[in-house]
């Protein structure tokens, strides 16, 4: 076992697939809030797809290593990494000795990166996941967001591992726009209210987290008042507000609302979604729920990594079309480029 | 309510079964009778289901089984005909009214005309049922406030309600689980824990549970607090 200390934490926590089963109590499933990007990591390293890894928010974050070794892979948001002050790549396996500091910078696109550790954090799972459920008083081995001086058991890695990575994909991306299907309340919009709400650019408010994102654009009109019997929300709920703001509802959100859902963001594009920074330009498309559960039906049959040695060159090239479909995170869009 | 189930998709991943748009006692039953229905025959690629008011939210795998496929199948389980369903559980949640633990019951009381110990008597005499637990862990929004108490929600929420608040927003009351925002107004506060991380259960209560409020003249917040804790672990013993 390996033990790291987080020294600079920045916006950053524990965050596996999230904790399934307990929405009925009010316990959102928190989780990743880009889990290709989780996925790919822990592919990369060996690990099971869902093993918790940490997330991190645009801030730069570092954590040296205390005791032992340990082996990281670092994907989704594009940031530099540096090990002991040497530059690393993301998207790519790398061992750290005893001792070294790592350290990321802040993110030059997208929102989460994953800090993935090979053999995974050590901890006890709370009803089989480590995420972080502040409101619950969940997760581990911390049940809140990383602090500075917390410190973090890394299971053992074998050190005769070859180092592998996938091809950097800074220059991926996949700007379409973001599907969503309708509803359940879209009946309590205006037929005009809902083609504005799908011919508009919209922009992530800066008041954004992960709990939900706000939308700046215009204001969408409620056909028949702003409330209605609370009920149940997905990850990717498009709520309309009081003041007729878009509020998207993510991975720690409230498990009810009582808010009209005017549409629902795809799972096709909700990592996607999860990466697009504040103050990025975008726009909804429809899509039916019959054929985004076709697509994702293919996109599971076509979504195999090309995972290549680090010492093979020849193998380094990845298939750009499927890391295109493989979802990851460097297909979000800039905050400074228009689409 | 609704003469048949609307089946509407929340998404790829989920299809709210809604049986109506308001609060009734009907269809809180049609909801939770549904819930029992799903879980009993484990219908394939549902992964979990929340009961509300008035639908049932169910959370499926769609690479399992699609939106066309488990509408049809969740139909063949919509019983019209189910009577009330409660789970034959009755909670006794002691409150303590007013001062420092519910800074609102004067205001509402004077807002209503009457006088905060009616409010109270009103608010006690009633059998609550938990139709949905959300928002917050644990959070539980009863049916069957008296009508003479519905009262508009705030302008602006609060925040910090402290756990075990009791509130009034709209036609609903609620008992509130662990401290956060509440644009409800605040009556009461209860030294029951009804959420804890680390106790099995984390959350006491259950959609279709019933609860009945007593009020708590006198005494220690403190004391009343530990009594709670071990009637429930002698409960859950």
């Amino acid at each position: 076992m390996s033990q790291l200390k987080v020294t600079k934490p920045g916006l950053s926590s524990v965050q596996d697939a999230g904790r399934f089963g307990l929405q009925r109590y009010g316990l959102a499933p928190a989780g990743a809030m880009d889990l290709r990007s989780l996925e790919i990591g822990n592919q990369l390293i060996g690990n099971a797809p869902h093993t918790a890894a940490i997330e991190v928010a645009p801030l730069p974050f570092t954590v040296r290593s205390l005791r032992g070794g340990f082996r990281f892979a670092m994907t989704g948001a594009d940031r530099s990494v540096h090990i002991e002050g040497q530059s690393a790549a993301m998207n790519a396996t790398h061992w750290v000795e005893e001792g070294k500091i790592l350290r990321f910078g802040g993110c030059r696109h997208g929102v989460f990166s994953y800090l993935c550790f090979q053999g995974g954090i050590k901890a006890v799972p709370q009803y089989k996941s480590f995420s972080v459920d502040k409101n619950a008083g969940l997760g581990r081995p911390y049940s809140r967001p990383l602090s500075e001086g917390d410190l973090l058991d890394v299971n053992d890695a074998p050190q005769n591992f070859v180092e592998q990575s996938i091809s950097p994909t800074d220059n991926v991306q996949t700007n379409g726009p973001i599907r969503v299907i309708l509803g359940p309340q879209d009946d309590h919009f205006f037929p005009e209210s809902i083609a504005t709400f799908l011919q508009t650019r919209w922009r992530i408010a800066h008041a954004s987290d992960r709990m939900s994102y706000k939308l700046d654009g215009p204001r969408i009109a409620h056909s028949r008042g702003y409330n209605i019997v609370s009920d149940g929300t997905v990850r990717g709920s498009v709520q309309i507000t009081g003041s007729g703001q878009p509020l998207v509802l993510l991975a720690d959100r409230g498990t009810v609302g009582g808010y009209p859902k005017i549409a629902t963001i795809s799972s096709l594009d909700l990592d996607r979604f999860s990466q697009l920074a504040a103050g990025t330009a975008f726009s909804f498309k429809l899509i039916s729920v019959q054929e985004s559960q076709r697509l994702l039906r293919l996109r599971a049959k076509s979504s195999a990594l090309r995972i290549a040695k680090r010492d093979d060159p020849a193998r380094c090239n990845v298939d750009l079309s499927k890391v295109i479909n493989a979802n990851v995170a460097g297909d979000a869009v800039s905050a400074v480029d228009p689409l | 309510m609704y003469e048949a189930p609307r089946i509407i998709p929340c998404g790829d991943s989920a299809a709210s079964v809604e049986f109506g748009q308001e609060i009734e006692t009907a269809a809180s039953d049609l909801v939770l009778g549904l819930d029992r229905e799903v879980s009993r025959h484990r219908i394939h690629g549902v992964l979990e289901t929340v009961p509300t008011y008035r639908s049932l939210l169910v959370h499926y795998d769609p690479l399992k089984t699609s939106f066309d496929t488990l509408v049809s199948e969740l139909l063949e389980h919509c019983d019209l005909n189910t009577g009330p369903v409660t789970t034959n559980r009755v909670w006794e949640v002691p409150v303590f009214y007013g001062g420092e633990h519910g800074v609102d019951l004067h205001d509402l009381a004077d807002l209503h005309g009457i006088s905060p110990e009616a409010l109270v008597e009103r608010h006690t005499f009633a059998d609550y049922r938990v139709c949905m637990i959300g928002f917050m862990p644990g959070f539980a929004y009863l049916s069957g406030l008296d009508e003479k108490l519905h009262t508009p929600r705030r302008r602006d929420p609060r925040p910090n309600a402290p756990p075990g608040t009791i509130s009034i927003g709209g036609q609903q009351t609620a008992l509130q689980s662990v401290e956060g925002p509440s644009g409800w107004h605040w009556i009461g506060r209860t030294p029951l824990e009804v959420f804890s991380p680390t106790r099995r259960p984390m959350c006491l209560m259950e959609p279709g549970d019933i609860i009945r409020f007593s009020a708590i003249s006198a005494g220690a917040w403190n004391a009343a607090h530990d009594r709670c804790v071990s009637l429930v672990e002698d409960a859950i013993r």
